[in-house]
């Protein structure tokens, strides 16, 4: 037995192939949806992958966040649905008010791509489950407006409730603040990050290392033994 | 304005008409009148100018690249050649890859950003309209001096150009070069590369045929921009006294180019279009009259009904505008509506603006009245041709004769210790991460190899690991030295570099950034180039598919260096066996094959240690070259190595330099036998790597080589923290990793 898990296309995602790729990697089923849709097909958990939704136009994210497939996920997040958000998918999902904070232009001001290293800071999320805490992990990061900002009371609620997921090692590529690469919800079922996981599934390609499989993995072990 | 109708041109034979202006010659303009039977309207002049531009004719280069097409080696792999929007060539398993090279030189130099961003867009729709998926970019770049207060200016901007815009396709950027040199100060080059995969069926070509077949427009609305663009900013020379040519530069939009990518493809699954073609260089004017050209030559178009940005525009100015991210397609009428119902799923604007007839005319019409009416053939097929005159320049022997061997050299090991970290740290031979880590290497999920490899390669079948590499490569110091050796140096270069990642070089792609024509020393240069490139491809077996011609790169009376950019594109049966340049694995031995010359002829310590040019450059020896790449592919796919580098511009320490610092490793070197050690560490002799071997595998790579013919000298091994030559000097990695990888941060961050 296995779980269906979505990745939605809007028009400008750039990921969902690599997302589809880690899902079916994982040993899960990838099942395609649509900007346009609102039906997720009785999929079981949903990637909202990265790129630039919408051309990135007015914020990134700001646009996807109101297309008719979010009004589905946004009403099924709130009932327990597991949603992992990467890069754009994370704007989107702070733009749909399911996570907290905003992310503005890195500070350096320019495109960055390269291998980070982050610490998963928590195991206990519905993508996070097959890490352990505190663990070092290396995947992609590439991203325009990577610079993660909240209110400092949010972000001190964030850290008191364990719901900073990951934390970049060594350097902060993108000027995020208290190192935060990405956050969870306070049930654990939506999660999202500014790093790629999905470019780190397959020894062959992209950095070499499988490290971001464990997010797929996660997700299906969980809904299997549901 | 009253409209210039095709009735009002016979009427008006002497009606003045701004063809010097457009960019036209006296004979040219007559010719126009003697074939037309009559003068033009305005709308035809405006289709003339720019498709007898240089930039989309060829008209001075044409006589010279005919041998590309003449000296064709014996190769199966040619599916499409010379003359499509980009060759097409077999990799097996029934996959068919397209792959192209084009330049967006004097567009880069008057607005960076968009300049280098729409070169992007352009070359990816050339390779969309083939029929294939577009699945990796590539850029090679030429800046004026690094430290010079334009290049501040024009870098940047190009380079935030490329991934702006190639980040948003989603396409892996996975190679190219850039290169610093005072010659392009004026004239920065920016070419770009991509390669798109396909089905042998899915090729698509560029032809309207089958009267009664619809012609569609889709694509982004056309407005005001780029309007004149090739026959103005590519086709003549910059004057500083000239009007500001702004406005001829295309602006770029990459999520409209996204859409039109992936509502092509659907398209394309569905079988929907007889014939394709991209908007590119002159807009309407090129797509329609090709398209007309190479099918049976009837089309009428209904110019009013294309849609505008800007509704003031003039049937003139719609047809040369240059507007991006428009595809022009041929449908049969029973398909039209399935392809209006894709284009509206991916939020694509498609009209309907013409049919293809059983006529031999192109004709266009403006709100009814025709304002074209012009055989296509003479337009898109059948410009001018120029025999310009050339002749070896008066200061060639002077040059040549200006010895870089004869250069003072470092006189004890503290001084050659000291001209290694300059030349690793010089601009041209520093790491480029600043640059390359603001592109999307690792999007689509299929990236093998990326920058700072010696080629980049994409898998392309995930079950089976088949997958292609591709390098670009070109020396203007060696091609200013020598056009005819400098453009097959940048061939074996390039094919050094595919096979040395071990892949199988198939076929190329160049990019020829020249100066004026009309000088004609940059004539030689230009002849001597095409002449040693179509040479060198028929020796190496790599047919030439297509590329792209650049000329009036200069400023006043000088010209850039000569600079064929040459691009092999490479296959390989399983990525699983490629070979990365990293020196990884403690105690593995460095070997150095092939012979070591003194050459020092244009070469990187000639330039950084004396600002020097003179000479000859290396010699090149083609046969050499395909022995060296049979072994490196022979011992990649058999497991004799674990890392590979070509060595080319800065010699053997540059490349163990790159190696070492990838892998994390040091080594320590001994200077073979009977050669000096500056010449063993700076010497750029062509047809050499250094490889990286397991000890369990020396003796079968030795018995290799040596039944092979070809030498190889064991010069050290992967060891320690440091890099060693034995009885001469160490560095530490730590003070290499800080002088190869600070330049261009303090340069340009």
């Amino acid at each position: 037995m296995t779980a269906r898990i979505g990745v939605v296309t809007f028009p400008g995602t750039l990921d969902d192939q690599d997302s589809l790729r880690a899902v079916r990697t994982a040993g899960a089923e990838p099942v395609s949806l649509w900007h346009r849709d609102k039906d997720l097909k009785q999929v079981d958990a949903v990637v909202l992958a990265g790129g630039f939704s919408y051309g990135d136009y007015l914020r990134a994210g700001a646009i996807a966040r109101f297309s008719p497939v979010m009004e589905t996920i946004i009403d099924q997040a709130k009932a327990g649905l597991p949603v992992l958000g990467i890069c754009n998918g994370f704007q989107i999902l702070t733009e749909a008010h399911l996570l907290p904070g905003g992310m503005l232009q890195n500070s350096h001001l320019h495109f960055i791509c390269r291998e980070q290293k982050l610490r998963v800071e928590t195991s206990d999320t519905a993508w996070t489950a097959d890490y352990t805490a505190g663990q070092e992990i290396h995947i992609p990061l590439k991203n325009m407006d990577g610079r993660y900002v909240a209110e400092e009371r949010v972000l001190d609620e964030l850290e008191a409730e364990g719901r900073v997921a990951f934390r970049y090692l060594d350097v902060n590529p993108n000027g995020s603040l208290r190192d935060i690469a990405g956050i969870t919800n306070a049930a654990g079922n939506v999660v999202g990050l500014m790093p790629h996981p999905e470019h780190a599934v397959q020894p062959l390609v992209g950095t070499g290392r499988t490290d971001g499989l464990g997010f797929f993995t996660s997700i299906l072990k969980k809904l299997v033994n549901a | 304005m009253t409209l210039d109708t095709v009735k009002h041109a016979s009427e008006t034979p002497e009606a003045e008409q701004p063809w010097k202006e457009l960019g036209l010659k006296e004979d040219e303009y007559a010719r126009i009148r003697e074939i037309l039977g009559r003068r033009p309207t305005g709308a035809e002049l405006a289709m003339y100018s720019v498709m007898w531009s240089e930039h989309c004719s060829y008209k001075s280069s044409k006589v010279h690249l005919k041998q590309f097409g003449e000296k064709v080696p014996a190769n199966d792999a040619m599916l499409v050649g010379i003359g499509e929007n980009a060759g097409v060539v077999d990799v097996g398993q029934g996959y068919a890859v397209t792959f192209k090279v084009e330049s967006h030189n004097h567009p880069s130099y008057i607005e960076p950003y968009q300049g280098a961003a729409t070169g992007v867009g352009g070359i990816v729709r050339d390779i969309l309209a083939m029929g294939a998926r577009p699945v990796a970019v590539l850029d090679p770049l030429r800046f004026g001096a690094a430290d010079h207060p334009d290049t501040r200016r024009v870098l940047p901007g190009v380079v935030a150009g490329i991934g702006g815009y190639g980040n948003c396709l989603g396409l892996p950027n996975i190679g190219g070069e850039v290169v610093f040199d005072a010659c392009y100060q004026g004239n920065p080059l920016v070419n770009a590369g991509c390669i798109g995969v396909m089905k042998h069926e899915d090729i698509h070509l560029a032809k309207a045929s089958g009267p009664g077949n619809k012609v569609v427009l889709y694509g982004a609305r056309t407005g005001g921009d780029g309007i004149g663009g090739v026959s103005v900013l590519a086709s003549e020379t910059f004057e500083s006294t000239g009007p500001a040519k702004r406005p001829a530069v295309q602006v770029g939009d990459p999520f409209q180019e996204k859409l039109l990518i992936e509502c092509t493809l659907e398209i394309f699954r569905e079988q929907l279009v007889a014939g394709i073609q991209d908007l590119g260089g002159a807009g309407l004017s090129c797509a329609t009259s090709e398209l007309a050209s190479a099918g049976s030559g009837g089309m009428r178009v209904e110019l009013d009904t294309v849609p505008l940005r800007d509704s003031s525009l003039s049937p003139e100015e719609i047809l040369m505008s240059e507007s991006q991210e428009r595809m022009c397609a041929i449908v049969e009428p029973d398909k039209v509506d399935r392809f209006m119902e894709i284009c509206e799923k991916w939020d694509v604007i498609a009209t309907v603006i013409g049919e293809v007839t059983d006529g031999s005319q192109l004709e266009i019409f403006w709100h009814g009245e025709q304002i074209v009416d012009v055989p296509p053939r003479t337009v898109a097929h059948e410009g001018p041709v120029y025999n310009r005159p050339y002749a070896r320049p008066a200061w060639q022997d002077e040059l040549q004769a200006d010895d870089a061997n004869k250069l003072p050299r470092p006189a004890n090991a503290a001084e050659l210790r000291e001209q290694v970290l300059k030349l690793v740290s010089s601009p041209n031979q520093a790491s480029k991460s600043w640059i390359t880590d603001q592109y999307d290497r690792f999007v689509q999920g299929n990236t093998v190899l990326a920058m700072p490899e010696d080629a980049g390669m994409v898998r392309i079948d995930e079950k089976t690991n088949l997958g292609v590499a591709m390098a670009t490569d070109g020396n203007g110091r060696y091609a200013k030295l020598d056009p005819y050796t400098g453009a097959q140096l940048a061939l074996a270069e390039s094919y050094r570099n595919v096979a040395a990642s071990g892949a199988r070089p198939l076929a190329i792609s160049d990019c020829l950034n020249f100066g004026s024509p009309e000088d004609p020393d940059v004539m030689w240069q230009f002849a001597e180039s095409t002449r040693g490139l179509a040479d060198g491809c028929l020796q190496l077996g790599t047919p030439v598919t297509g590329g792209n011609v650049s000329l009036y790169n200069q400023t006043g009376e000088t010209a850039i260096h000569p600079t064929p950019v040459v691009a092999v594109l490479g296959v390989i049966d399983d990525v699983t066996r490629r070979t990365p340049v990293a020196f990884a694995e403690e105690g593995q031995l460095l070997y150095l094959l092939g012979d070591t010359h003194e050459e020092l002829g244009g070469s990187a310590w000639s330039q950084v240690i004396h600002d020097h040019l003179g000479g000859m450059p290396p010699k090149v020896d083609l046969d050499r070259e395909k022995l060296l790449g049979e072994i490196l592919i022979s011992a990649s796919r058999d497991g004799m190595i674990d890392a590979a580098h070509d060595l080319s511009d800065g010699g053997l320490i540059q490349a163990v330099t790159e190696s070492c610092l990838r892998g994390g490793k040091g080594a320590r070197l001994v200077v073979p036998d009977g050669l000096d050690s500056f010449v063993f560490l700076f010497s750029e002799s062509a047809g050499r790597a250094v490889v990286s071997v397991p000890r369990s595998e020396e003796l079968r790579f030795n018995d290799m080589c040596g039944a092979r013919g070809l030498p190889a000298t064991r010069i050290g091994v992967v060891d320690g923290e440091e890099i060693e030559v034995q009885g001469e000097f160490s560095i530490p990695l730590t003070e290499l990793r800080t002088a190869h990888e600070a330049t261009l941060p303090d340069l340009f961050a």
